[in-house]
């Protein structure tokens, strides 16, 4: 699993500054750390260094697939879904070498031509892999983060963490160049006035599962799972006409129940069909409705959850009687129920379910976690029990006293800083503090932001600490590619020509063409499977010959 | 959970102490406990001096 962020972006004293290349000014201060600069201190990327962060590599990128079985013409496409081509105006990629034919076996390099001339690389288009495994990159017209895959939920929150120190070290390097914009970055997903960008989770998935299932069984847990996985928003509707509060940030530019979509009719499920791995046996379901999160605890109950329910449904393959459970729990109207639910800061109001009885969003959540335990049996490994625990202390709480979950749930949280502020200088919720509050909750500045000040003052529970979240800025997972990604980036940086997901490319200079060695599945490429290897190898070019030619 | 008890009792014997404010608006104001008027204190300095224009300048690009 792992977590994709855009950051908002503004430049202070410049509304109209162009975000798109403040995007790529971000981007780029960072990635003129190179790999060996991101290690060293800040000051590393003053000089410019030797060896630049690697490109992406746009080989097996299909974002108009579509995982209900057909593809999306091209030329139908909105503009903003083309995510696969780097330079808009027609550009060749980095492999010019046609698709692969075969998967070889395990990390065998396949032969890349190698471009006489270096390809032209749009500055607006900048994206670069860490030495942590995730992608930085620029996303439309804002910053993103795509974290390293991971294998647990905890772990997901250590790297989403660390992409806000990635974030936050990027506006740090620009504002100590006289010659660059300060920029000051936020984690949230709307602007108040129309405008969303996302957060989002992506979770490898059995392929077994037909994908009408997955959508079914997974919807009204979606729906309602923000609850306490929203963030909080101040302002009703799309544009922030009505005055008030809501659950949700992006409830309001939910519209389809599933669809294709990323940047308008945003659906609950999307259907970008883009495994980035071995397309026959796994999906990577992208879920982008949900809420950038601050609080460890809402982050990490937001993946644990729904990676939980995800295991029900694979499950269920096996044993369809687990998923039986979920069938009482189907929503007549799942897209307006999103909005009821953001809007119902009492969490009572019933959602009319698909055969006629209604239920709460508590009692929905209930009976997942309910129907996850009845099959999970006794002994579900310490996170798992974890996750589990929380989830029904939570929801339990929600029920009975909101307000004890505000060191956990993040719209919690703010909503109680926000009736502080709103009972002790008698503000109307159409006060133009009650909105810049909730702008600058998410400010990424500890100095600034609002979430900050509330950890530094240990109102929020933490489940990570600093020191761990400092490592995972520059180290990559143990337990999952992003293993190899980030360890052939940080140590043959010079020779990564680019990396993709399930790719990496070196150019060693003594050999005739590029090498693409591809990492089709996941769970290959860790420390465990490669780790002495990467030690043994000196160099790119020792790499590359040890893993031999597919 | 331990901590949750913490703070309910907490906010029991600390509620009643400085509580003379009538409440404006929103019958859910039940908003005022020691620690949130500290949080607001601290939150008081880096607030933005000019709200409204703070606002109107953060204007985003649509993502996905």
């Amino acid at each position: 699993m792992g977590i994709e962020t855009e950051f908002g972006l503004v430049e202070p004293g410049r509304p109209g500054a162009n975000p798109m290349l403040l995007s790529s000014h971000v981007v780029a201060a960072y990635a003129a750390l190179g790999p060996e600069g991101e290690r060293a201190g800040a000051s590393a990327g003053a000089t410019g260094p030797a060896v630049r962060h690697p490109r992406w590599d746009y080989e097996d990128e299909d974002p108009l697939a579509d995982a209900r079985g057909f593809r999306l013409d091209r030329a139908s496409a909105h503009p903003s879904m083309l995510t696969d081509d780097p330079s808009r105006p027609a550009a060749a990629g980095p492999d010019a070498g046609g698709p692969e034919t075969a998967v070889p076996a395990e990390l065998a390099g396949t032969a890349v031509r190698r471009p006489a001339t270096d390809e032209y690389e749009d500055p607006g288009a900048a994206t670069t892999v860490l030495t942590n495994g995730a992608r930085l990159y620029v996303d439309h017209a804002h910053p993103e983060y795509s974290s390293p895959e991971v294998t647990s939920p905890r772990a997901a929150v250590v790297w989403d963490k660390a992409g806000e120190q990635v974030a936050l070290r990027s506006v740090r390097l620009l504002a100590q160049n006289p010659a660059m914009p300060d920029v000051v970055l936020y984690k949230n997903n709307v602007d108040g006035k129309g405008a969303s960008y996302g957060m989002h989770e992506n979770y490898l998935v059995d392929r077994q599962v037909p994908f009408e299932e997955l959508v079914r069984s997974l919807v009204p847990f979606l729906v309602t799972r923000q609850v306490f996985a929203g963030a909080g928003r101040v302002g009703l509707g799309q544009t922030g006409r009505d005055a008030g509060f809501q659950i949700s940030q992006r409830a309001d530019y939910v519209e389809a129940e599933v669809g294709l979509e990323t940047t308008l009719r945003r659906p609950i499920v999307n259907t970008r069909d883009e495994p980035h791995a071995d397309r026959v046996r796994w999906r990577r379901l992208h879920l982008i409705l949900g809420d950038a999160t601050l609080l460890e605890v809402a982050t990490w109950l937001r993946l644990g959850t729904t990676s939980l329910v995800l295991w029900l449904i694979e499950t269920g393959r096996e044993r369809p009687a687990v998923l039986e459970p979920l069938r009482a729990l189907r929503l007549a109207d799942p897209v307006g129920a999103v909005r009821t639910v953001s809007r119902d800061l009492t969490l009572s109001r019933p959602l009319d379910l698909a055969d006629g009885r209604r239920m709460t969003a508590l009692e929905i959540q209930r009976g997942y976690l309910e129907a996850v335990r009845a099959a999970m049996g006794d002994s579900p490994d310490a996170e798992t029990q974890a996750v589990l625990d929380r989830w029904d202390s939570v929801l339990e709480r929600l029920g009975s006293d909101p307000r004890s979950c505000a060191r956990e749930v993040e719209w919690v949280a703010k909503l109680r800083l926000l009736e502080g502020m709103r009972t002790r200088d008698h503000l109307a919720w159409d006060h133009p503090r009650l909105a810049a509050m909730d702008i600058q909750w998410s400010d990424l500045r500890p100095e600034r932001g609002l979430y900050h000040r509330l950890a530094a003052a240990g109102a929020v529970e933490r489940l990570t600490d600093d020191e761990e979240v400092a490592r995972a800025v520059h180290e990559p997972p143990a337990d999952t590619r992003a293993y190899f990604r980030g360890t052939v980036v940080r140590r043959f940086g010079a020779a990564v020509r680019a990396a993709s997901w399930d790719s990496v490319v070196l150019d060693v200079p003594s050999l005739p063409s590029l090498r693409r060695i591809p990492l089709r599945d996941p769970w290959r490429g860790t420390r465990e499977h490669v780790g002495v290897l990467l030690e043994e190898c000196e160099d790119a070019a020792a790499l590359v010959e040890r893993l031999g030619a597919g | 959970m331990a901590g949750q008890d913490q703070r309910q009792h907490r906010r029991e014997d600390e509620e009643p102490a400085d509580q003379p404010e009538p409440v404006p608006t929103a019958p859910a104001a039940q908003a005022r406990d020691a620690e949130v008027d500290s949080l607001l204190e601290e939150i008081d300095e880096v607030l933005e001096s000019n709200a409204e224009s703070f606002v109107r300048g953060f204007v985003q690009k649509g993502g996905q």
